[in-house]
C-alpha cells in the first residue's frame, strides 16, 4: 500500500469515527452510524472523500439537522473538504439499524425493531423494554416521531415506544 | 437501463415535457394531500389519530420535496422545490382533484386517504421498476411509507363502515361525495401514455384494474356499497381544479407571497 493510499484509508477511518459520535437529534442515544444511515465513506476520483447519507423517512424533520450536524463535526475536525451526498436507493429500512444500535435502543427504553430473520419466522414480537414481557399491544402505529410506534405492556402496564419496523 | 445513461433520451422534447408534467402530478398530489392532512393537527378525534394524520402529512410532504426537487431540475429554469411549491398558481398545480377536497368529517378524510393510498400503491409499485432511476428510487422509498398509510386508512374504513349505524351512514355518504373524483385516477392521457410507452411509468388501465379489485374487497370488508361510476371526468392533473385548491394555496403560500424570499 502506497503512502497516499495509507493516508486516505486513515482519513476514511477517522471520518467514520467522527460520524459515530454524531447523535440522532430525536433519539440521541443512537449515533447516525448506529441508525444505519451512513451508507459509505469513500474516496472519489479527485481524491476527495465522499460521505453518503440516506434519509430514514421521506418527511423526517431530522434529516436536515443530521446533515448539518455531520457537516459541523467534519468541519470542526478539519475535514471541510469532505463532500456529503444524499443516497436514496436502496431505501433505508429498520434492518439497517446496527446490532449495537438495537442494544442501545432497548437499554434506553425503546423496543428495537426485530431483525429480519426474526420477522421471517413467525409473527412480530415486540418485547416490553422495561420488564421484558412479550405480552404487549399496539396502541397506535404512529408515535412521537416518524420512526416510532406507540405500545403498551399488558404485564407491567407501562406505555413504551417501539422503533417501527419498515 | 437508466434514462440518464441514454444520451438520446433527454433530447426528445415531447418525452421531456411529458416527464416534467408527470413528476409534477405526483409531487403536487402528495403536497396538496399533505397540506390538507396538516389541517387536522390539534383537531383529530383522538390523540393517536392526530399523531397518525400528522405522520402521514410529514411523509407526503417529504415525498413532495423529493419529487419537486427532481421537477425543478427537469424544468431547468432556475426554480427550486420551494419556488414550485409556494409561487405557482392553482392552474399550474397538476394534482389529482381528489387530493384537494376538503377534510370534511373524519369519514371524508379517511375515504379520501384510502382512495389515494390505494392509488399510490399501484403507481409507486409500478414506478419502483421505472427506467428512470431517479423516479424509481423515490418511488421505492415512498412505497414503504404508502404501505403503512394504507394500513391506517383501510383499517379505519373497516372500523367506520362496519361500526355503528352513524359511522356506517357517514362513511357511505363520504363515498358518494368523493367517488366522482376517482374517474381521473386511472384515465390515461397523452402524458401517461408517453411515460408508459417509454417504460418510465406503469400502464394505467392495468393498474386501474388492480386498484378496482382492492377497493371492492376493502368495501366488502367494511360492509359498504361501491357507488356507481361517474360519467364526468375531472382534470386536476391537467390543471383544471375545483374551487377548493385556491383556498388551500392561499393559506399554504401566504407567507412566501407576503414576504417574498423569507427564510428561516
Amino acid at each position: 500500500m502506497s503512502a497516499v493510499e495509507e493516508a486516505s484509508r486513515t482519513s476514511a477511518e477517522r471520518v467514520w469515527q467522527l460520524l459515530e459520535a454524531v447523535p440522532d437529534p430525536e433519539i440521541p442515544v443512537l449515533s447516525i452510524v448506529d441508525l444505519g444511515i451512513v451508507r459509505y465513506v469513500q474516496q472519489a476520483a479527485d481524491g476527495r472523500l465522499r460521505v453518503g447519507l440516506t434519509p430514514t423517512y421521506s418527511g423526517c424533520p431530522a434529516t436536515l439537522a443530521i446533515r448539518s450536524a455531520a457537516r459541523a463535526a467534519l468541519d470542526a475536525a478539519g475535514f471541510a473538504d469532505v463532500a456529503l451526498e444524499e443516497v436514496l436507493a436502496p431505501p433505508w429500512s429498520s434492518d439497517w439499524v446496527t446490532p449495537a444500535g438495537r442494544a442501545k435502543l432497548a437499554a434506553f427504553g425503546i423496543a428495537p425493531p426485530p431483525a429480519r430473520a426474526a420477522r421471517e419466522h413467525g409473527p412480530l414480537e415486540v418485547r416490553c423494554p422495561r420488564c421484558g414481557s412479550s405480552a404487549t399491544e399496539r396502541v397506535s402505529e404512529f408515535g412521537s416521531t416518524p420512526c416510532k410506534a406507540h405500545y403498551r405492556c399488558s404485564d407491567c402496564r407501562e406505555p413504551f415506544d417501539h422503533f417501527k419496523c419498515i | 437501463m437508466s434514462a440518464v445513461a441514454e444520451p438520446g433520451a433527454r433530447s426528445d422534447p415531447t418525452l421531456e415535457t411529458a416527464r416534467l408534467r408527470y413528476v409534477l402530478r405526483l409531487a403536487d398530489t402528495s403536497l396538496v394531500l399533505g397540506q390538507r392532512l396538516g389541517e387536522w393537527v390539534g383537531h383529530a378525534p383522538a390523540l393517536e389519530e392526530d399523531l397518525g394524520l400528522a405522520n402521514l402529512a410529514l411523509d407526503l410532504i417529504g415525498q413532495a420535496r423529493l419529487l419537486l426537487g427532481y421537477a425543478a431540475e427537469l424544468e431547468g429554469r432556475g426554480r427550486d422545490e420551494d419556488a414550485l411549491a409556494y409561487l405557482r398558481d392553482a392552474p399550474e398545480f397538476l394534482n389529482l382533484t381528489l387530493a384537494e377536497q376538503p377534510n370534511g368529517d373524519f369519514a371524508d378524510t379517511v375515504v379520501r386517504q384510502w382512495l389515494i393510498d390505494a392509488w399510490q400503491l399501484e403507481i409507486y409499485g409500478g414506478l419502483a421498476g421505472s427506467s428512470d432511476e431517479r423516479l424509481a428510487a423515490i418511488a421505492a422509498k415512498s412505497l414503504k411509507e404508502t404501505s403503512y398509510h394504507y394500513r391506517f386508512s383501510s383499517g379505519w374504513l373497516t372500523r367506520l363502515g362496519d361500526g355503528t349505524e352513524e359511522s356506517h351512514a357517514r362513511t357511505q355518504r363520504s363515498l358518494a361525495t368523493l367517488w366522482r373524483f376517482t374517474g381521473e385516477l386511472f384515465a390515461p392521457d397523452e402524458v401517461d401514455e408517453r411515460m408508459s410507452a417509454a417504460g418510465i411509468a406503469p400502464a394505467l388501465p392495468e393498474a386501474g384494474g388492480r386498484w378496482q379489485e382492492r377497493i371492492a374487497a376493502d368495501l366488502r370488508r367494511a360492509t359498504l356499497q361501491c357507488p356507481a361510476s361517474h360519467p364526468y371526468p375531472w382534470h386536476g392533473k391537467r390543471g383544471v381544479h375545483t374551487e377548493h385548491l385556491g383556498h388551500l394555496l392561499a393559506e399554504m403560500q401566504h407567507l412566501q407571497r407576503t414576504y417574498p424570499g423569507a427564510r428561516w
